[in-house]
C-alpha cells in the first residue's frame, strides 16, 4: 500500500476515530455528578495539594508558584494518562478487533486524542487561576502551542510503542508505571530544575523531552518570554524519533496482534 | 480476479502458534530466549484452501467444531490476515459474525448504533438516516436508551443483526446468525436475508444445521481440520457430509 491510499483509507475511518474519542470522553465521567467539570476540578485540587505541600511547609513563598505547579502538573498528567491510555488501546478494545476490520491504529490514536482534549478542556482552570493571581499575558503566549504540539507527538509515539509491546507482554503495563512516576519527579513539575542543576545533574533535564515541554509552557504562560530553542529542538528531535519508531513497530507487528490479545 | 467472481482464494493458510505454556511476560521470554526454550507448537488451522465464488452464488461452508470454518470467515472478512496463500474479494462486505460482541457495555443501545456503525465503515449521516429502521428492526423499542450492560444476549445479537444488515451488500458473510433471538424475529431476520438474496447478493454461510445449509446454499464446501475436502452443487455436497458425519 502507498501513502496516497494509507491517507484514503485513514479519511474513511475519520467517522469512527471521531465516535471512539467521543466514547472515551463520555464513558470517563458517565455516571459521576459533575461529570467533565472533573477534567478542571482535579488538576484545582491537586494543585492545591502541592501548593500547600511544597509551597507552605517547604517555605516557597512565590505568589505565582500555583501556576507554576499547574503547568508543569497538566502538561504531565496529559503525558501521563494519554500514554497508559494509548499502552491499553490494544488490548482493551481486544473484542473488536477480534471481530471487524479496522485499521488498529484507530484505537491508539483515539485513546491519545481523547485525552489531549480533556487536557484542553482543563487548561480552563490554568486560565482561571492564571487571572487569580495576575499572570500577565504576553505576545509570547502564543508559543505555546508549540510545547502542546511536540508533547501530542511524543504521547503518541510512546502510546505506538507501549500498546504493542503490550500485546506481547503484559508486564509492560506494570513498568510503566513506576517509569511515569520516575518521569513525574524528573519534570521539575513541584520544585525549581536549578535545584537539580545545582547538585551537577542537570543531564536529566536535557534528556526529558516532558520537562523541555513543561519548561518552554512555563516560558510562554508564566514568565512571557522566548522558548529555549535548544529545548524545543531537543523535544521535537525526540518526538519525532519516537513517532517514526513506533510506527514503524505497529506497522510490523500488527498483524499478529489478534494472535495475542 | 476476473470479473464475474465476488471472493476467490488460493492456497489460502492461516498458521496459530499454541505454545503449550502461554508465554506473555518478559521474565519466562527472557529465560526462554536465553534458554533457546521457545517452542512454539505450530497449528494450521486452514491448509491449501483454494475456492472461488461467483457473483450471487451463495456458498454454504461444512464442518465438524474445529475444522476452520470460523477462521475461513474471518479470514474472508478481513479481521484475520492469512499467513499463506491470497484472497481477494469484490464490492462491500458484510460480516455478520458474533453478533452482539464488541459493543461498549456503558453506552446506550442508541450510542451503540453510531459506534459500531462507524466500526462497520458507516458514515455519520448514513447512520442518521437509517437510525430509525435499525431501531424499528431490532424491535427494542425504548430499551434502545438503556445501556447494553443491561440487555439479554438475544437483544444484544437482535441489535447488533439491525446494525450489520441495514447496508446492502455485496457479499453477506453469514455465521450462524440465523439462530438469533427469538421464533418472531429470527422469522424477520430470515425474511431481510432472503430479500437480500433476492437482490443477488453473494453469500458465504456457515452453519451446523444440513438442513438450512441445503434450503438456502446452491453450492457448498467441506472442511476438515482445515483442509478442503470437498466441493461442489449443494446436494452432492451434503450427501458426502452426511456420510462423513455418521
Amino acid at each position: 500500500m502507498n501513502l496516497k491510499q494509507y491517507f484514503k483509507n485513514f479519511y474513511r475511518y475519520k467517522y469512527l476515530l471521531i465516535e471512539l474519542v467521543k466514547k472515551n470522553i463520555k464513558l470517563k465521567y458517565r455516571r459521576s455528578y459533575l461529570g467533565i467539570l472533573w477534567t478542571m476540578i482535579e488538576p484545582l485540587l491537586t494543585m492545591m495539594v502541592l501548593t500547600v505541600v511544597f509551597g507552605t511547609f517547604f517555605g516557597n513563598d512565590d505568589p505565582q508558584y500555583p501556576v507554576y505547579i499547574l503547568c508543569g502538573r497538566l502538561l504531565y498528567s496529559f503525558f501521563s494518562s494519554g500514554s497508559k491510555a494509548g499502552l491499553k488501546a490494544i488490548s482493551s478494545n481486544a473484542s473488536m478487533i477480534k471481530k471487524v476490520y479496522v485499521p488498529k491504529y484507530i484505537y491508539v490514536f483515539s485513546a491519545i486524542i481523547s485525552n489531549f482534549v480533556t487536557f484542553l478542556i482543563s487548561l480552563i482552570v490554568l486560565v482561571g487561576v492564571g487571572i487569580v493571581l495576575k499572570v500577565e499575558p504576553t505576545i509570547y503566549l502564543l508559543q505555546a502551542i508549540v510545547p502542546l504540539v511536540i508533547l501530542f507527538v511524543f504521547s503518541l509515539g510512546c502510546g505506538l510503542i507501549l500498546s504493542t509491546l503490550n500485546v506481547f507482554f503484559r508486564d509492560i503495563e506494570y513498568i510503566w508505571s513506576v517509569a511515569t512516576l520516575l518521569i513525574m519527579y524528573a519534570s521539575a513539575i513541584f520544585y525549581q530544575p536549578d535545584k537539580v542543576i545545582n547538585t551537577g545533574n542537570g543531564w536529566i533535564f536535557d534528556i526529558n523531552p516532558i520537562f523541555m515541554c513543561i519548561s518552554n509552557f512555563r516560558d510562554a504562560v508564566l514568565y512571557g518570554r522566548q522558548m529555549n530553542m535548544n529545548y524545543c529542538m531537543a523535544s521535537l528531535a525526540i518526538a519525532v524519533v519516537t513517532v517514526v519508531v513506533g510506527a514503524v513497530l505497529f506497522y510490523r507487528k500488527q498483524d499478529k496482534f489478534i494472535l495475542y490479545v | 480476479m476476473q470479473k464475474n467472481l465476488a471472493i476467490c482464494v488460493k492456497d489460502l493458510g492461516m498458521r496459530f502458534n499454541l505454545s503449550q505454556e502461554r508465554v506473555d511476560n518478559l521474565k519466562e521470554f527472557i529465560i526462554k530466549f536465553l534458554r533457546r526454550d521457545l517452542k512454539f507448537n505450530e497449528f494450521w488451522a486452514l491448509k491449501d484452501v483454494s475456492f472461488k465464488i461467483k457473483k450471487g452464488e451463495r456458498l454454504g461452508v461444512l464442518g465438524l467444531n474445529g475444522s476452520g470454518k470460523s477462521t475461513l470467515l474471518k479470514v474472508v472478512s478481513g479481521v484475520l490476515k492469512p499467513s499463506a496463500g491470497s484472497i481477494e474479494t469484490s464490492g462491500v462486505i458484510a460480516p455478520l459474525l458474533e453478533l452482539g460482541a464488541g459493543f461498549s457495555p456503558e453506552y446506550t443501545g442508541r450510542e451503540n448504533i453510531y459506534l459500531y456503525g462507524a466500526v462497520l465503515g458507516f458514515t455519520k449521516e448514513f447512520l442518521d438516516e437509517k437510525i430509525d429502521e435499525i431501531v424499528d428492526f431490532s424491535g427494542l423499542g425504548e430499551f434502545i436508551e438503556v445501556p447494553i450492560k443491561n440487555y439479554s444476549s438475544g437483544m444484544k445479537a437482535r441489535l447488533g443483526f439491525s446494525i450489520a444488515t441495514v447496508v446492502e451488500p455485496d457479499i453477506l458473510i453469514l455465521d450462524e446468525v440465523l439462530s438469533v433471538g427469538d421464533k418472531k424475529f429470527r422469522r424477520k431476520s430470515e425474511n431481510k436475508i432472503m430479500s437480500m438474496f433476492d437482490r443477488g447478493v453473494t453469500v458465504l454461510f456457515v452453519s451446523h444445521s444440513l438442513e438450512q445449509v441445503v434450503r438456502l446454499c446452491d453450492r457448498a464446501i467441506i472442511l476438515d481440520s482445515g483442509r478442503l475436502v470437498a466441493e461442489g452443487p449443494v446436494d452432492k455436497v451434503a450427501r458426502i457430509y452426511k456420510n462423513m458425519t455418521e
